[in-house]
């Protein structure tokens, strides 16, 4: 399986490591917001400037933000020139350094995370539910997972693709994403049977 | 056959599984009784001939339709998470079981129902990475391991829990010969008690006691000499 580093912890001791979990969360999803409601090319680029500087003063290597951002390269490109054509290019811009933006920090959160400590915070932030019937760990975990697999989903698409191409079926989507599907779901019956075997959503 | 005291006891008792399917109920495993007390044991047949099936159901990830199964005298229908502590479980496919993106916070995860304290899981985790080996691949990426070292890894999560038995499903089919030997010395050379799915015969005969599992039943439950023998006789007689 190829190595993607969404979700690696890359230790180190900036401001963003030391800041606390909780706060720097929900400043993910205050920025994320604003980000999102910037308009026209130049705020989303600047945006972008700053995402990748924070990245790099945090100590996310070149490389890291690459392949982060490598997985989106023609689903953006094709939107792109969808929007350049139907909108103009501002548009297109916007929509391509906002995307790269939200990747940029949301790499940035995770390289200086560790997941346990992503887990705790969901988890203390989770209890308010308890009374509801829902189980914190439960929804940190799943928290969690939902970060954690999608590298393991990018990497079944590749390589569904890779044997629809190996079989002259590359311009089949059908090919591709009815083995996608299936290969996903078995993926995600492993998974919940690895996390039964260790116990992972037992009662204390 | 070999009997140990200090090991666990993983009783069945005339037990067997149906799955459903849309013609009807599928037998995948009939009228199995038998009391494991060695500290290794293993199930080898044919694929598809219901050995994962005996294996999954010492933890509870396959039920039993009729039956019963006890580990230590618990029994998995009633006392499923008071089982799954005493009984770790090695998967065949390693990437599958492995869900944390680095190698101390995967070992971490299997700890943190029972061991709230932060900095104490980790220094647990680093312990049972280095008794495995692996220490000096704490930070890295689970993906960024070769195969071996993932199923060293699964294993080390599962041995964090400190079980008392560890039930492996072909834990080194996927593997090239250098890292299945690895892995399997680390398995044959575990304290506790080892329940051992594979189709490697030479493995099987290093173990205590074998069972042959033919279409859903239990034909040998002897000698691993004696097992491997009928099985591969019968394995090279049957229809292909």
């Amino acid at each position: 399986m190829r190595t993607l580093p969404l979700g690696l912890h890359v230790p180190g001791e900036t401001i963003w490591h030391r800041l606390p979990t909780g706060r720097k969360l929900l400043g993910l999803v205050v920025v994320g917001i604003a980000v999102v409601a910037l308009r026209g090319p130049w705020p989303p680029l600047a945006a972008l400037v700053v995402a990748v500087g924070v990245a790099l003063h945090a100590g996310v290597p070149w490389r890291t933000l690459l392949l982060g951002v490598r997985p989106l390269l023609v689903v953006l490109a094709v939107l792109a020139a969808f929007q350049t054509w139907q909108r103009g290019w501002p548009v297109a811009v916007e929509l391509v350094a906002t995307t790269l933006t939200l990747v940029a920090l949301a790499t940035t959160f995770t390289a200086t995370t560790p997941t346990d400590d992503l887990l705790d915070t969901v988890a203390r932030g989770a209890r308010v539910l308890r009374p509801l019937g829902v189980d914190p760990e439960r929804v940190a975990l799943a928290f969690s997972l939902a970060i954690t697999s999608v590298p393991v989903v990018l990497a079944i698409f590749g390589q569904t693709r890779e044997a629809a191409r190996a079989r002259g079926l590359e311009r089949s989507p059908r090919a591709t994403l009815a083995p996608f599907a299936v290969r996903t779901v078995a993926h995600a019956h492993a998974l919940g049977d690895a996390l039964a075997a260790r116990g992972i959503g037992d009662p204390d | 056959m070999r009997e140990t005291g200090s090991v666990a006891t993983i009783e069945l008792d005339d037990v067997t599984v149906t799955a459903p399917t849309a013609d009807g109920d599928v037998v995948l495993l009939r009228d199995v009784t038998a009391r494991l007390v060695e500290r290794r044991v293993v199930v080898v047949g044919a694929n598809g001939s219901g050995k994962s099936t005996l294996a999954r159901l010492v933890n509870g990830l396959v039920p039993a339709s009729a039956g019963t199964v006890r580990v230590d005298g618990l029994d998995v229908a009633t006392e499923g998470p008071a089982v799954r502590r005493r009984v770790g479980f090695v998967f065949t496919q390693p990437a599958a079981q492995l869900v944390m993106p680095t190698v101390l916070e995967d070992v971490a995860l299997s700890l943190r129902r029972h061991v709230k304290d932060r900095r104490e899981r980790d220094e647990r985790a680093r312990s049972v990475l280095a008794d495995i080996g692996l220490a000096d691949r704490a930070d890295v990426s689970v993906h960024a391991l070769s195969g071996g070292q993932q199923q060293l890894l699964a294993i080390a999560g599962v041995l964090a829990c400190e079980p008392t038995v560890v039930v492996a499903d072909e834990p080194t089919t996927l593997l090239d010969l250098r890292n299945a030997r690895a892995v399997e010395e680390r398995l044959l050379s575990l304290e506790q008690q080892l329940l051992l799915v594979t189709h490697d015969l030479d493995l099987a005969r290093r173990c205590d006691r074998a069972l042959v599992v033919e279409d859903g039943h239990v034909t040998v439950d002897d000698d691993p000499e004696a097992a491997v023998a009928h099985y591969v006789e019968s394995a090279l007689r049957g229809p292909t």
